[in-house]
């Protein structure tokens, strides 16, 4: 078994050359073969888990998703989660700077982390409309800063283009326990039914403050924050109001329709 | 060494020879996947997955290798493989794959890879050293689950995301202890376990 | 002012040691006397500084999405951000060979006194670490990347030499036997690392 043995010198530059040759070869083959046979799975993940959470921003969360498989008798799947997202978003937007619709961008496929970099001229924003329960609601993508990495969320706004109907958040590495909260479902159901715009239809936005007294009032524009995760809940409310700040002329001239 | 039997070999590693409470091997990478149960026992299998293959791996080629480039061999072995495990994960388990982000990628830079190719697969047979491989896997993750068990339980109140904690004691003034969450607390907690497996085994007590 | 923001927070904030845990296996190994400590420290800087930048530009120029349109435009489409790992530590083992060498030849007083410590760092999990950090905060230009590395450096160097000056110390005092080493060293690392805990959230 000793190395002695063989005939060959393994220490040889030849050798060594040839080695590292082989093995780069044998590497590149298997890892480029595997990436081919996981990448789609890995696409379908990363689209499923948007389908589901603009879903759950007009209401129909994980639990009710299953509830309606169940009653067809159907598994969870991609393809479920396709089909009722193919039925209930009617359609798909992707506005510029001036509230325009642009031809030919798939609303769905925009990358917002890549897109707000842009300046705010050349970005495009995309809408996703929504017909669930016979009313209608605009789903905003969201895209910003927590504290330690980004965050992001969708929400969704009722007919009348300033109540928040459901708020969905993500992020990538903000602190356990504090500022992860943000995507807990008692976090999300502050927002409901906020204004974003005051009596006489100017902007608002909405403002998150530290230990709010009246969490009950739905016309002050504002919302508590998590104790504990001030920066984490102030990155939330720049970021919301940094990306609903650009669908205002789009909402001005719907409301003038 | 080589004279070890099968099973011991891979059951050392689990107490008397634990990687991260004795040997001190792969700390880095996975103390900041315990805030829950779940993305610890991932992080755990993977890592069983990638020290018990590139064991095998090496342990194959071990009389080929060019000595002056043995490092690089290894870590080319040892990064494939991870890709592999990152790939499997974004996959087949997406959500548990977005919670250990980078930690994945630094399995390569786990020393206890690292540390069982250099210390055991280059001169064993390779049936032996997948399950050295194995065995340390497993090992460091028994004190990965050990960690996350406590922080998950102490932190939030669930294991595997279920309540855990009965409503009543929350009721009469309980509360998470939000602190068991911070990184720090896992450190803490690693020194506690030391403290106890030191205590029950003498023979691990560090001479002055 | 975006420079000096990633400098501060990768230093302190961001550490390395306390709140990644990045490169404890050394950090626990070699913090026995600050000397030597302090040695591992200078090594580790130096090589984040280099890999760092380095990776970033490996990782604009040909590893993401569309990185490869400079080539030709036939290239946009290519992503070969699969092989991140394996480009990434290949750099870095291939720096830490190249640091050593060079160091050897032209500065062999260092070399003297961080020779042991090189050969270490390829498998410094806080290397590879901030390479992969460098690529998740998606950084604009090098000089950025470059900051990171040095600041994430310098942050690994400060825990190691703190984490090495009390060990000294506390080799006078009655620690329970079991705990005595490893264990009080985890113990006191986490400790130092609620403290650090105090500069979260600082804006510059």
């Amino acid at each position: 078994m000793n190395a002695e043995k063989k005939s060959f010198d393994r220490n040889s530059n030849i050798y060594t050359v040839v080695f590292t040759i082989v093995l780069i070869g044998v590497v590149a083959v298997i890892l480029a073969g595997s990436y081919k046979f996981f990448k789609p799975y890995y696409d379908q993940n990363v689209r499923q888990e948007k389908m589901t959470d603009i879903l759950y921003t007009i209401g129909l969360d994980k639990q009710k998703l299953e509830e309606s498989a169940r009653a067809e008798g159907l598994p969870m799947s991609y393809n479920l989660i396709k089909q009722y997202f193919d039925q209930y978003i009617v359609k798909q937007l992707a506005l510029n700077a001036e509230g325009k619709p642009v031809e030919n961008v798939n609303a769905f496929g925009v990358n917002l982390k890549e897109e707000i970099q842009k300046p705010v001229e050349k970005q495009v924003y995309p809408l996703f409309i929504a017909e669930y329960q016979g009313k209608k609601y605009y789903i905003i993508p969201l895209y910003g800063k927590g504290l330690w990495d980004d965050i992001w969320g969708y929400v969704a706004l009722e007919e009348d283009w300033k109540t928040i109907h459901g708020i969905k958040f993500g992020h990538k590495g903000e602190t356990p326990g504090l500022g992860a909260n943000i995507t807990e479902k008692w976090f999300e159901d502050r927002f409901k039914g906020e204004k974003i715009f005051d009596e006489s239809g100017n902007f608002t936005g909405i403002e998150i403050v530290k230990q709010l007294k009246d969490k009950t009032d739905k016309n002050d524009h504002k919302v508590d924050a998590i104790s504990g995760a001030t920066l984490t809940s102030n990155g939330v409310g720049v970021m919301l109001n940094e990306r609903l700040k650009h669908y205002v002329p789009y909402f001005e001239k719907m409301k003038k329709q | 060494m080589a004279k070890k039997k099968a099973k011991e070999i891979l059951f050392d590693p689990l107490f008397e020879n634990n990687p991260i409470t004795v040997q001190v091997l792969g700390i880095c990478s996975a103390l900041a996947v315990t805030v829950k149960l779940m993305p610890a026992i991932v992080m755990a299998l993977s890592v069983m997955v990638v020290v018990g293959f590139s064991n095998l791996i090496i342990s194959l080629m071990r009389n080929y290798i060019p000595m002056r480039i043995r490092i690089i061999v290894q870590l080319v072995v040892i990064a494939s493989l991870v890709i592999l495990v990152d790939l499997f994960l974004k996959a087949f388990s997406y959500d548990v794959s977005k919670q250990l982000s980078v930690f994945v990628g630094l399995i390569i830079t786990n020393c206890i890879v690292m540390g069982r190719l250099e210390a055991f697969a280059m001169d064993n047979k390779p049936w032996p050293s997948f399950l050295d491989g194995i065995g340390n896997g497993a090992g460091y993750g028994l004190i990965l689950i050990i960690v996350a068990f406590f922080r998950e339980l102490f932190g939030s109140g669930t294991l595997f995301n279920h309540k855990v904690i009965p409503q009543w004691l929350y009721d009469h003034g309980y509360m998470d202890n939000g602190m068991m969450l911070m990184p720090a607390m896992a450190l803490i907690t690693v020194g506690v376990i030391i403290w106890v497996q030191r205590s029950l085994m003498p023979q691990l007590t560090e001479k002055e | 002012m975006e420079l000096v923001n990633i400098f501060i927070k990768s230093i302190f904030i961001e550490n390395m040691i306390f709140a990644f845990f990045l490169g404890m296996c050394s950090y626990l190994a070699v913090s026995k006397k600050v000397k030597t400590s302090f040695g591992l420290g200078i090594a580790v800087i130096f090589v984040l500084t280099i890999t760092v930048p380095l990776n970033f530009l490996l990782n604009k120029y040909l590893l993401e999405p569309g990185a490869l349109k400079w080539l030709s435009p036939s290239l946009a489409d290519v992503d070969l951000s699969f092989l991140t790992f394996i480009i990434f530590i290949a750099v870095i083992a291939s720096m830490v060979q190249l640091v050593e060498m060079f160091v050897e030849r032209f500065a062999p007083a260092l070399y003297a006194s961080l020779g042991i410590f090189l050969p270490l760092i390829a498998v410094n999990c806080a290397i590879l670490g901030g390479s992969l950090f460098m690529q998740q905060k998606g950084f604009t230009d090098v000089s950025e990347a470059l900051v990171f590395g040095l600041g994430s450096g310098i942050g690994w160097m400060l825990a190691i030499v703190f984490l090495a000056s009390i060990r000294e110390k506390i080799s006078y005092s009655n620690v329970p036997k079991p705990l005595r080493g490893l264990g009080i060293a985890f113990i006191i690392t986490g400790l130092m690392a609620i403290g650090f805990l105090a500069f979260m959230g600082i804006k510059i």
